[in-house]
């Protein structure tokens, strides 16, 4: 399931394949026959402008927001054509880490750990505590933290708290929305440490929209760009730091990604 | 769309062989977990454990997390376990699992839940105390924040009056006129019907105007006012206090009482005067219209009637409530939404405690007055 970024897309398994996605609000449109492929077990990067639509596109793929035009397949399964249990199926396939948690916040940690999953499979109560203490401990945090509500929690424990839950049912991929900012450099770099772990032991796929340097430089095997509604280049960190297109060349080689780069690259495999 | 999960034991004296095999998934987690729990039961006092994991083809964190709880069953009992065969891809999952360290085992006793019950009885107590308290503050507080606004008028917010006054009165006319004109209606319709009997119908319009005037136009409105607008006070300031908006004022060197406290109370205390007034006009307007249509006392006798029933300290023991009504209104509002905690559920909790807290104080200060009305004859 590790297969690293090669270019040898041709042999691995699509998992994500959207096609001429058009998403616009009032007459502007946002995603402007966007295509993008994402491949089993990789850990992608997916930046952009403030404002270009990342976020839109993610959503748009998990189903949040409606689109003008275009298809989307997950797992194979066109998500336009599928049956509400067709659907079902694949959502429970996919985890998701909102921006700000959105953890639930009358529920404590456990609670909202077990919550998925007892809503899915018939678990004895013992399990169910045991495995949402298990994946607390996967992202970094300790038993103690189980019986707090999200109110208590610290910016960086609701990121964690908030990745344990997307984890909850064992997904094959999960989308990540910013899942570093709003978090110190140590921190966010713990955290980049912790994906590409859980990457490795789970054999997860990442969708990750990130405006952190770091964590492309450090985790990401592939980076997909999006300016102006389309994905304008796709590859490796190399790729990306070669490229002569003026935006790219502004956003990995201005002045603020000086000190992220380092030329060894990825610390993850 | 997953295959059967399987676990056979073998035992050999106190060896003890196990094959897993199928898909030790989250679907199976359930069977998995009861063939599990009966193997332990079973095998008390072996002292090797061998568990062959090659037959399994998929393993997650359920599955994974079983077989650590079955290796961590037989070490506690004093056996000696050894897994074998796991795929090279499920190797860091287990090394994962086995790290993860349980709280220990925490059951609530009789006399926990008993002390539970106490205490939350006590907290209650306290808590009635602490919001009486937090209401004496807010009072304070306002004013401060009056007499502040007072030696310099700049610091009113003008424009924010204007808008709250515009939300809790202008737009909530409408409603307010419409229930009480049916309060008057439905008041002057029973008297009819009852005093009929005794052959007193004419004093159904005393009675529809000493009621609607000293009493029940002031306490409708400030009902409606209380569900109406309390509560939309305390969402908003209780949201705001969420998002850190509060905060954000007071490090810009503001003060939030006078920000957004002292317009809305303003607005509210300048509102329900003149709510109070139109829905005492229009209640007596619906008495009036069913002792007509109903009763057969015409209009012109009902205004001469209601002329000698009614004096002007009438209208004025309804109109003097009403400010202080406001007041108390406004400021449980406020109080309540400034105790909003982070969670959603603590908004909805505070919502419901303005409403409920200012309706009660609404109808205690009501009685209050009444006595202290009755008491310098008005």
């Amino acid at each position: 399931m590790m297969t690293p970024a090669t270019k040898t897309n041709g042999q691995r398994e699509v998992i994500i394949e959207a096609r001429d996605i058009v998403v616009g609000f009032g007459d502007r449109n946002i995603l402007d026959h966007t295509d993008l492929d994402v491949y089993r077990g990789e850990i992608l990067g997916f930046v952009g402008g403030s404002g270009a639509g990342k976020s839109v596109l993610m959503r748009t793929i998990i189903g949040l927001i409606h689109k003008k035009a275009g298809s989307i397949k997950v797992f194979g399964v066109d998500m336009d054509k599928a049956t509400d249990a067709e659907r079902r199926a694949v959502e429970r396939r996919w985890g998701v880490l909102f921006q700000q948690g959105a953890l639930f916040s009358s529920l404590t940690v456990m609670e909202n750990l077990q919550f998925p999953v007892r809503e899915y499979l018939k678990l004895s109560q013992r399990l169910l505590d045991d495995l949402a203490v298990a994946k607390l401990e996967m992202v970094g945090l300790d038993s103690s933290a189980c019986h707090k509500f999200p109110s208590e929690l610290s910016g960086g424990m609701i990121k964690r708290v908030a990745l344990a839950r997307a984890l909850a049912l064992d997904p094959e991929i999960v989308f990540l929305d910013e899942p570093t900012s709003g978090l110190d450099p140590i921190g966010a770099g713990d955290f980049d440490t912790l994906i590409a772990t859980l990457q490795r032991t789970l054999g997860l796929t990442v969708y990750m929209v990130t405006h952190d340097l770091d964590s492309l430089h450090t985790v990401c095997d592939r980076i997909a760009v999006l300016a102006e509604g389309k994905v304008i280049a796709e590859g490796t960190m190399e790729t990306m730091l070669k490229s002569e297109h003026p935006w790219l060349k502004s956003y990995f080689r201005g002045k603020r990604s000086r000190a992220g780069y380092q030329p060894q690259g990825k610390a993850s495999t | 769309m997953s295959g059967e999960t399987l676990l056979d034991d073998q035992v050999q004296g106190d060896r003890l062989t196990l094959a897993g095999g199928g898909a030790w998934i989250a679907v199976n987690a359930h069977g998995l977990e009861e063939s599990i729990e009966a193997l332990i039961k079973k095998y008390p006092t072996v002292k090797s454990v061998a568990i062959d994991m090659g037959g399994v083809e998929r393993l997650d964190t359920f599955g994974a997390w079983l077989l650590e709880r079955l290796v961590r069953a037989f070490t506690a009992n004093g056996a000696k376990t050894d897994i074998s065969g796991l795929k090279e891809d499920y190797g860091a999952l287990v090394d994962e699992l086995r790290n993860v360290k349980l709280e220990g085992e925490h059951h609530k006793t009789g006399g926990e839940v008993v002390a539970h019950a106490l205490g939350s009885v006590g907290e209650n107590v306290a808590s009635v105390g602490g919001s009486f308290l937090a209401i004496v503050n807010m009072l304070g507080a306002l004013v401060v924040a009056l007499a502040r606004v007072l030696s310099n008028p700049r610091n009113l917010r003008l424009t924010s009056v204007v808008h709250q006054l515009d939300n809790v009165a202008w737009r909530a006319v409408p409603i307010v006129l419409l229930i009480t004109f049916l309060i008057g209606c439905i008041i002057a319709q029973q008297g009819l019907f009852h005093f009929r009997k005794f052959g007193a119908d004419v004093f159904v319009v005393d009675m529809v105007g000493i009621l609607v005037l000293r009493e029940l136009g002031v306490l409708i409105v400030c009902i409606m006012v209380a569900g109406r607008s309390g509560s939309a006070y305390t969402a908003e300031l209780g949201s705001m206090k969420m998002r850190e908006e509060i905060d954000a004022l007071q490090t810009m060197g503001f003060d939030p009482v006078e920000v957004l406290i002292l317009p809305r109370i303003i607005a509210l205390i300048i509102g329900v005067p003149i709510l109070t007034f139109l829905g005492s006009m229009s209640a007596l307007y619906g008495g009036g219209l069913v002792c007509w249509l109903y009763g057969g006392i015409d209009p012109d006798i009902f205004l001469s009637r209601l002329k000698e029933a009614i004096a002007l300290n009438t209208f004025q023991v309804g109109m003097i409530k009403a400010p202080f009504m406001a007041l108390v209104i406004g400021a449980v509002a406020c109080v309540e939404g400034l105790m909003v905690k982070g969670s959603a559920e603590s908004l909805g909790r505070q919502t419901t405690a303005s409403v409920v807290e200012s309706i009660f104080l609404v109808i205690v200060m009501d009685g209050i007055f009444a006595i202290f009305f009755a008491s310098i004859g008005m």
